[in-house]
């Protein structure tokens, strides 16, 4: 029993990491329409920007602090996503306005590519540190009622916490600002939004720098557990089953999406794996997903499809 | 001047009926099929083969694959690299497996078997659309990355986990040099080309363009949905399964699961929409872009004469590519074939104005 | 504006086609050796690549600016990035294999494109050397004729860590958990064979715990082994997939002393970052891969103080750079070998090379001549023998480097030469391929 609980609160935490990265796809589907396939390239541009910056600043500044050295690449790397933003608004999404979704799909992976490179040319290919004093050690609890106690993982409470405190302030900015209300027009219909004086390319910069800042929290998240490298991008890939589970516009259903999908993974990986020999909670997610959606085929908390004849 | 029709009558439906209507475009054909045919393999260099010409026609083969399942019929598939696997490795069990056995045979039954594999994980998209289709289709394509790397048998108990092929023969005679390979599977491609523009222009592509544009409205006026839309995915994974045989067998020799990763999927999914979705021919052109653009990339460099590291060349490269795929959807979101198709339409008129 | 575009795209298209055409006909051709280096600069091993392809590269410019080339010959070389991707690699393969006087071997750098090439280099007579990768049974020269798995194979590196194993268990492995962690792929699934034949031979149990690439999540994995409570953890992981491993360790509380890692995921790249938390990681060498030696220092003196270095002068001395350094001398001495046999002085041709791959014999002397003294122990390859003598070294690291915990390990041979000859002798069936004779 134990030890199926430990599964269980392993595979939240896994999933509230897995959620981070959603967060990025969801923000971005909502206010733009657009599925950011580039949102993995855009974790690890900004994490190595953090990597890199934290890296330098105290020798150009010359100081030794870490805490202020991190904090300074915090701001300088949420500063290059802003910059990236606006450089894809005015070079890509501009000039692709109400195309279909899967142009806009396969000019997201353009921008992946290019990202990708671009990240690296400027930061470097190998491996990067970002420390930023998250305790790593294990913790065990309970262990005089479960033999050999419970494992819990700091850091990823931590990250878990950062996660919903991050969700939290952006349904609240969704819901009770102006500009969340303006991003929520520009996602139901541009025209509509233009129409009324919503400056869509501000709008747009504004969401994808949105998707940056989280792209960045993830970033480090996922940087300080696997070292900057370019296989950061890949989480990506883990985080496409939360996103179609919760639903496409819903930023609470990324988190739900993304503690079933990380309860589901650790569970089937653990009590199914081993009939099967092993290694299937990559495929068992998506699998999982899809037999959400063959029930809601919106996701959990997705806009509902409504077909105009 | 020259693309005129004028003077060119039909007088019987069949006439009417024919793949190249227009006299030049079938004469245009034909010299590209001399071009192809005799041509190439007289004057190009076995690198060219090995290294543009196969590749380029085993990925238009599965570009026109994915292009009927996307641009014909819309439903997103992202698991493309999955077909690919199944086909390849149920044509090489199929070869390991019985002695003798022909190329040929061994390929269209590694079609088969992706065209059931296709329909199989095709059931989902008669509930799910769009981008949701799109990443349940990654589901194919994680699952068969599992499967052929876990399940003994796919590989023939292989000791590594990869699979190698034989020499490639087909009633005694063997495929071994570049230029046979080259022949071989410019005549597959060339074969599975024409039937698929003939099914995309007959009753069943009209069905599944039905499907793509207005699936609802289709459904009212008596199109069955269930039988456009597996269709697609049979027809689809069927030239995708053959396709991915041909590159297992006749490109690589050996590989490995990796080798029909996601990376191949998403790099078909950018031939079909660099090329143009919705066209054969736009498919060709899509496998051109991707297959021949980084290569050319490649070598810009030397001809610069600027010396520049491999790593750096190769993320410029990567750069350059991604910013020429944003590029092109800006300009013509529909693709190279489109823009090829307006080019024709000029050409009618030339050198007149109008 | 559509038709401008379209002008635009059509000349953008001549353009390219011609000069694709162009550069694929004429190869110079100059009284030079050639060696290809196929590299991973960028993608998700990019990290192990760098410093690998800058060792391969600093040596050969060290041959060139210290002795002038191989009696005289001066070596070239081309890098061509593969991306550890195989149809890359493949195109690498074709363009480069003919190049100068022939390719003078390829080290691939990655058993996925060791396996695509393979089959070509019987064909194009061409030497294939996946020192310390590549497929373990490819040290029976009388079915691998092209292939040469120096210094060392997966299965060697399995011995040796069940042998370290061994020791600290005070000689006997009986009734012991071992766990093999791997990246599900052949890389990964090497390992097996050999350790279910020792397993069955020795009476310890095997845990396999595979773990879909890239591996940037593995709870699951871990979370098992902590249920399970193996005793020692053998980690066969590449790329991201390394950190990942050692903190999910770290994290779950299994004792970080008790994991051996191959030598792909033990080089400083992978644990410096990590730092205190993976103290107590072991890894096996590749020789004696984590040492310091003259030849660092002639290449420090040669090619980085006259500005030549390929990466940084930092980098020089990293576990993964002298790998580089250790293949690119063994290429080199191929050459060398060749050369003595076919005529000093002049470029030899890909065959010759091989003759002189499956000729090695570098003595104690001959090794400190050339400045590995301290990294390598005599290597001498037969026609059977495409490995030559494997040597290893357990490494651990403090915290803050790697030290040399153990003396030099040699597999032992009983169970692996006759796994060689089982799988080899199938591959030669599958592949219908004659076994040459080794008079």
């Amino acid at each position: 029993m134990g030890f199926f609980l430990e599964t269980v609160f392993g595979g939240l935490m896994a999933g509230m990491l897995y959620a981070l990265v959603a967060l990025g796809f969801v923000l971005i589907f909502k206010a733009s329409g657009v599925f950011n396939f580039a949102q993995g390239a855009m974790v690890l541009f900004a994490a190595l920007a953090m990597a890199r910056f934290a890296e330098w600043f105290p020798r150009w500044l010359g100081f030794d602090s870490a805490v202020l050295a991190n904090l300074l690449a915090f701001v300088a790397a949420a500063l290059c996503m802003v910059v990236v933003a606006w450089l894809v608004e005015r070079l890509a999404l501009r000039r692709l306005v109400n195309q279909e979704g899967i142009t806009l799909l396969m000019a997201t992976l353009g921008i992946a590519n290019v990202l990708d490179s671009a990240g690296q040319l400027l930061f470097g290919s190998a491996t990067y540190k970002i420390d930023i004093g998250m305790p790593k050690d294990p913790m065990i609890v309970l262990d005089k009622v479960f033999d050999g106690g419970l494992l819990l993982s700091k850091e990823d409470m931590f990250a878990a916490v950062l996660a919903a405190a991050l969700v939290t302030t952006l349904t609240l900015f969704f819901q009770k600002t102006a500009t969340g209300r303006a991003l929520r027009a520009v996602a139901d219909d541009h025209q509509a939004a233009q129409s009324i004086g919503i400056p869509l390319a501000r709008i747009w910069v504004i969401v994808w720098s949105i998707g940056g800042f989280v792209a960045l929290v993830a970033g480090v998240i996922w940087g300080s557990k696997l070292g900057v490298q370019y296989s950061i991008s890949l989480v990506a890939l883990k985080a496409f089953p939360v996103v179609i589970l919760g639903g496409l516009t819903s930023v609470p259903g990324a988190i739900l999406g993304g503690l079933i999908i990380g309860v589901g993974e650790k569970v089937s990986e653990i009590y199914l794996g081993p009939y099967l020999g092993g290694g299937i909670e990559n495929w068992f997610a998506y699998v999982l997903a899809l037999a959400v959606l063959l029930v809601r085929p919106q996701g959990l908390f997705g806009d509902r499809i409504i077909d105009r004849v | 001047m020259f693309y005129r029709e004028n003077g060119q009558f039909k007088t019987s439906y069949r006439a009417d009926l024919a793949l190249f209507p227009v006299a030049q475009d079938r004469w245009a054909m034909l010299a590209l099929a001399a071009v192809a045919f005799v041509a190439v393999p007289l004057l190009a260099s076995d690198y060219s083969f090995r290294a543009i010409f196969i590749p380029f026609l085993i990925l238009s083969l599965a570009a026109i694959g994915l292009n009927i399942l996307v641009g014909y019929c819309g439903q997103i598939s992202l698991g493309t690299g999955a077909f690919m696997a199944v086909g390849a490795y149920a044509a090489y069990n199929l070869q390991v497996r019985i002695d003798g056995m022909p190329l040929l045979l061994a390929l269209i039954g590694g079609g088969l078997c992706a065209m059931v594999f296709g329909v199989l994980f095709g059931i989902p998209s008669l509930r799910i659309r769009g981008l949701y289709l799109a990443v349940a289709t990654l589901a194919a394509q994680f699952f068969v990355d599992w499967f052929t790397n876990r399940v003994k048998w796919v590989t023939n108990d292989s000791s590594s986990g990869s699979v190698s092929v034989r020499a490639l023969q087909m009633f005694g005679f063997e495929f071994s040099t570049p230029t046979q390979k080259y022949l071989l599977v410019l005549t597959l491609v060339v074969i599975f080309g024409l039937l698929a523009r003939n099914l995309v222009r007959g009753a069943i592509g009209r069905e599944w363009m039905a499907m793509r544009d207005m699936d609802v409205a289709a459904a009212v006026i008596g199109i069955r949905p269930v039988y456009a839309k597996l269709t697609a995915f049979a027809v689809s994974s069927f030239i995708v399964g053959v396709a991915g045989a041909l590159w297992g067998f006749v490109h690589l020799g050996a590989w490995e699961p990796s080798a029909f990763g996601i990376d191949k999927s998403l790099q078909l999914l950018f031939m079909i929409i660099i090329g143009g979705l919705g066209s054969i021919a736009g498919s060709f052109f899509g496998a051109a872009f991707v297959v021949l653009l980084p290569l050319f990339l490649n070598y810009v460099p030397h001809w610069l004469g600027l010396a520049i590291s491999t790593a750096t060349a190769s993320h410029l490269e990567h750069m350059i590519f991604g910013a020429l795929i944003v590029f092109f959807l800006i300009v013509e979101p529909h693709g190279l074939a489109r823009l090829w198709a307006t080019g024709r339409q000029k050409l009618r008129l030339w050198p007149f104005p109008h | 504006m559509q038709g401008s575009n379209f002008t635009r795209v059509t000349a953008l298209v001549a353009a390219g086609l011609s000069m694709v055409a162009a550069s694929s006909l004429a190869q110079a051709q100059a009284a030079e050796q050639f060696v290809p280096l196929l590299v991973y600069r960028t993608g998700q091993f990019a990290p192990l690549g760098i410093p690998w392809a800058d060792g391969k590269q600093d040596y050969l410019k060290l041959i060139n600016a210290r002795d002038g080339g191989v009696n005289g010959v001066k070596l070239t070389f081309e890098e061509c990035e593969t991306a550890y991707d195989a149809a890359k690699g493949v195109e690498c393969y074709e363009r480069l294999k003919g190049k100068g006087s022939g390719a003078s071997g390829f080290d691939t750098q990655s058993t996925g494109i060791t396996f695509a090439v393979t089959d070509k280099a019987f064909v194009d007579k061409v030497p294939v050397e996946t020192p310390g990768y590549g497929l373990s049974q490819s040290v029976d020269g009388t079915v691998f004729e092209w292939n040469f798995p120096l210094m060392g194979t997966y299965w060697t590196a399995t011995d040796v860590m069940l042998q370290d194993i061994a020791k600290k268990e005070k000689g006997s492995l009986k009734g012991k958990k071992i766990a093999l962690v791997y990246h599900d792929s052949p890389y990964g699934k090497e390992p097996i064979p050999l350790l279910n034949k020792r397993a069955a031979a020795e009476g310890f149990e095997v845990l396999l715990y595979p773990v879909t690439p890239p591996g940037v999540e593995q709870k699951s994995t871990w979370l098992q082994i902590r249920q399970q409570r193996p005793d020692y953890v053998l980690f066969w992981s590449a790329g991201v997939m390394t950190p990942a491993g050692i903190r999910e360790a770290q994290a779950s509380g299994y004792p970080r002393d008790k994991i051996y890692a191959v030598w792909w995921a033990g080089s400083d790249h992978d644990v410096k970052d990590i730092g205190e938390g993976a103290k107590g990681y072991n890894a096996v060498t590749l020789q004696n891969s984590a040492a310091k030696d003259k030849v660092l220092d002639d290449i420090r003196k040669f090619v980085y103080d006259k500005g030549q270095g390929t990466g940084s002068a930092e980098g020089v001395g990293a576990i993964a750079y002298n790998r580089g350094v250790m293949i690119s001398m063994l290429q080199v001495e191929a050459i060398r070998a060749a050369q003595e046999k076919y005529g000093k002085g002049k470029p030899v041709t890909p065959e010759q090379v091989r003759w002189g791959f499956e000729n090695l014999d570098l003595t104690a002397d001959k090794l400190k001549a050339l400045g590995f003294g301290e990294m390598m122990r005599p290597i001498k390859t037969s026609c059977s023998n495409h490995m030559g003598d494997d040597w290893a070294r357990v490494i651990q690291w403090d915290g803050a480097k790697w030290n040399i915990t153990s003396g030099w390990y040699q597999s032992d041979k009983t169970h692996i030469n006759a796994l060689v000859k089982e799988y080899a002798e199938k591959y030669a069936k599958d592949k219908n391929i004659k076994t040459r004779s080794c008079s």
